[in-house]
């Protein structure tokens, strides 16, 4: 019968955990992917050497030492310290060019997945607002789009605006932007007949309102792994361009630029081919082992593979 | 069915208009005259030019050049290459077989590998067979084609001295290509070694160009796979006794292949882009060298046709894919 009096004292709470943050929620199923971990750490060591470049790199990108020209990796025969990755056959310091090139392709990841992103989203969200024929005019455009080849259209594209790095960009984000378009869009169109976008149209918001503060936040997800997978195809596409002479142009130190350059050296330095290609292929993978990691954590309904 | 085949034709036709339209202000966007590019530094005298302007049809307004442009297209009129001066249209031919060849092979072998690559990772779901696998899988799938063309050059190539470096064919061997496609025409010459040759120039390019289709087909074989084997059917048929291949072979992989499928076709547009690349590395005779060299040439009748050109076989093929997607998924037939 003690029991009895036990109920009826107010039971003991036990303290309950506060509901994980929506941050802390992604991080906790984010930080569970290894790989993904992995490369958000390469990631941010490449950040950072981006950014403090010039700081780090013992020469400048340009630099020539003309009597250390394709001077082998110092742990070699026939390398030295002074230039512990080697040097090109123009003499300069591979290592400082390398970690100068990390600088150009954030550059160029940054940009491209900031003007294809913006430019895709509003469009996507137009669409997915239209009436019909501007909704299927708009589809249209972006199927014709995709129906190129994405690095033939981009050196087309290049081929009009004249090589340099600056188009070569421009290229890669008219040619990456559809497919933010028909993200954009389906998850739009999802998301538009539901209640709470009824509620805030009955509560009087606008059109605009509507479109971009209501409902484009509930469609972030897809577009934030597409975003980073993206930024990968840019960095990759870049190069690809580079490589073909219709990216960046010598003597910018860009990782594809210097691929270009180098080719002839083949056969005789190992290293001036190797090296660069190295960095291109870490950070693309690192990228996208993060973009997994994001699809999973922010997206359950998407595939995991 | 009929139904679901004409609204999917209907919706091929805005596209390739717009595609020839693309491919059509393509040579009106670029800086410049065009005329002048032609003529190049020497410059051309006022008869001349106007006699080259009615020739092309600049002088004529823009709509009426677009509608002969189309017009042109329908009767199979490319335009001519100013570097060659043969048409653009024969020209395509004449290199195509090459690319179709390497995509082949290249296609064949993501199939060949990628696909019980993508199985067995899943059927080994979490073990550290499908971790390296997958790993594997996003390394080829991040790759930088054009410098993986070059490592392989430099230990394949020039270290064991086992594969050529470039081109199609040895020059020891001389003989008639009737079909265009090197292996078929080096078997049907009956030249001694001439096929080994052939294949010996296919490896390396055949892997580069593999790559990245290689990758997705793993990783797409792989979900759509772990997707099928939770399935009650799987675990009915593996309750009735039946052996893990049977189960995994038969039963899943078949059910799995659906989205696998889509992908292959979808890829054709991924393997032109990297023959663009991997043509250029290893100056094979193709059209993606082609377009890469005529763009340099600044040749734009051929870029213009080769644009239009392959666009429309990227839509074609998206177009089979979605039509055979719809006869083996009747789902999609809304």
């Amino acid at each position: 019968m003690t029991d009895r009096t036990a109920e009826l004292e107010p039971p003991a709470i036990p303290a309950q955990p506060k509901p994980p943050g929506p941050l802390k929620e992604f991080w906790n199923s984010f930080k569970e992917n290894r790989g993904a971990v992995i490369g958000l750490c390469i990631f941010a060591a490449f950040l950072f050497i981006a950014i403090f470049a010039p700081w780090i790199a013992p020469y400048d990108a340009s630099e020539q030492f003309r009597d250390a020209l394709l001077q082998p990796p110092a742990w070699q025969e026939g390398g030295s310290w002074q230039f512990p990755l080697g040097t090109d056959p123009l003499g300069r310091d591979m290592l400082s060019r390398l970690l100068h090139g990390a600088r150009f392709s954030f550059f160029i990841g940054i940009i491209v997945v900031s003007l294809s992103l913006v430019t895709g989203v509003v469009i996507g969200v137009i669409a997915g607002f239209s009436p019909k024929w501007a909704d299927t005019l708009i589809m249209r455009v972006m199927d014709i789009i995709l129906s190129f080849p994405s690095l033939l259209l981009a050196l087309v594209l290049v081929a009009i605006l004249g090589p340099s790095l600056i188009n070569a960009m421009i290229a890669i984000a008219v040619v990456l932007q559809p497919h933010f378009v028909r993200l954009t869009r389906a998850a739009v169109m999802s998301e538009r007949a539901r209640d709470y976008v009824t509620a805030a149209k009955v509560a009087g918001a606008g059109r605009f309102r509507i479109m971009f503060l209501t409902v484009l936040p509930n469609c972030l997800a897809p577009i934030i792994v597409q975003a980073a997978l993206s930024f990968s195809t840019a960095v990759l596409d870049a190069a690809a361009l580079g490589f073909l002479g219709m990216g960046a142009q010598p003597p910018t130190p860009e990782w594809g630029t210097m691929l270009a350059e180098a080719r002839e050296f083949l056969l005789r330095a190992w290293w001036v081919v190797t090296l660069p290609g190295v960095c291109i292929l870490v950070t693309v993978l690192a990228i996208n082992l993060m973009g997994d990691g994001l699809r999973d954590a922010l997206d359950p309904k998407l595939k995991r593979s | 069915m009929l139904q679901f085949l004409f609204k999917r034709l209907l919706t091929f036709v805005p596209t390739f208009i717009g595609v020839t339209i693309i491919s059509f202000a393509f040579i009106r966007l670029l800086p410049g005259d065009p005329i002048l590019l032609l003529a190049g530094e020497r410059g051309v005298a006022p008869e001349r030019y106007a006699e080259l302007a009615a020739q092309f049809g600049f002088d004529q307004p823009i709509w009426r050049q677009y509608l002969d442009y189309l017009g042109g297209i329908f009767q199979g009129d490319l335009g001519i290459s100013f570097t060659t001066k043969r048409p653009v249209l024969d020209e395509f031919f004449t290199l195509f077989p090459a690319t179709l060849e390497l995509s082949l092979c290249a296609i064949t072998l993501a199939v060949i590998i990628g696909i019980p690559a993508g199985v067995i990772a899943a059927v080994n779901r979490g073990k550290f067979f499908d971790q390296a696998l997958m790993t594997t899988a996003l390394t080829g799938y991040s790759m930088p084609i054009f410098w993986w063309a070059l490592l392989l050059i430099i230990v394949f190539s020039s270290g064991l001295g086992w594969t050529p470096v470039s081109g199609r064919m040895s020059l020891m061997y001389f003989f008639d290509t009737p079909t265009g496609f090197m292996l078929i025409d080096s078997l049907l010459s009956g030249q001694e070694g001439a096929f080994r040759s052939a294949v010996a120039h296919l490896i390396l390019p055949t892997v580069v160009l593999a790559t990245i289709p290689l990758a997705v087909i793993a990783r797409q074989t792989r979900s759509a796979m772990l997707e099928v084997l939770g399935e009650d059917y799987v675990r009915t048929a593996r309750a009735k006794g039946l052996s893990p291949l049977r189960v995994n072979g038969l039963h899943a992989l078949r059910n799995a292949m659906i989205p696998v499928v889509t992908v292959i076709g979808l890829s054709v547009g991924t393997l032109l882009a990297g023959a663009i690349l991997t043509e250029t590395i290893f100056s094979w005779p193709g059209i993606g060298k082609w377009m890469v060299d005529s763009i340099f040439r600044r040749d734009y009748q051929v870029v213009q046709g080769g644009l239009l050109l392959i666009a429309t076989i990227v839509m074609a093929v998206n177009l089979l894919v979605d039509v055979l997607y719809g006869m083996i998924n009747p789902k999609i037939r809304k």
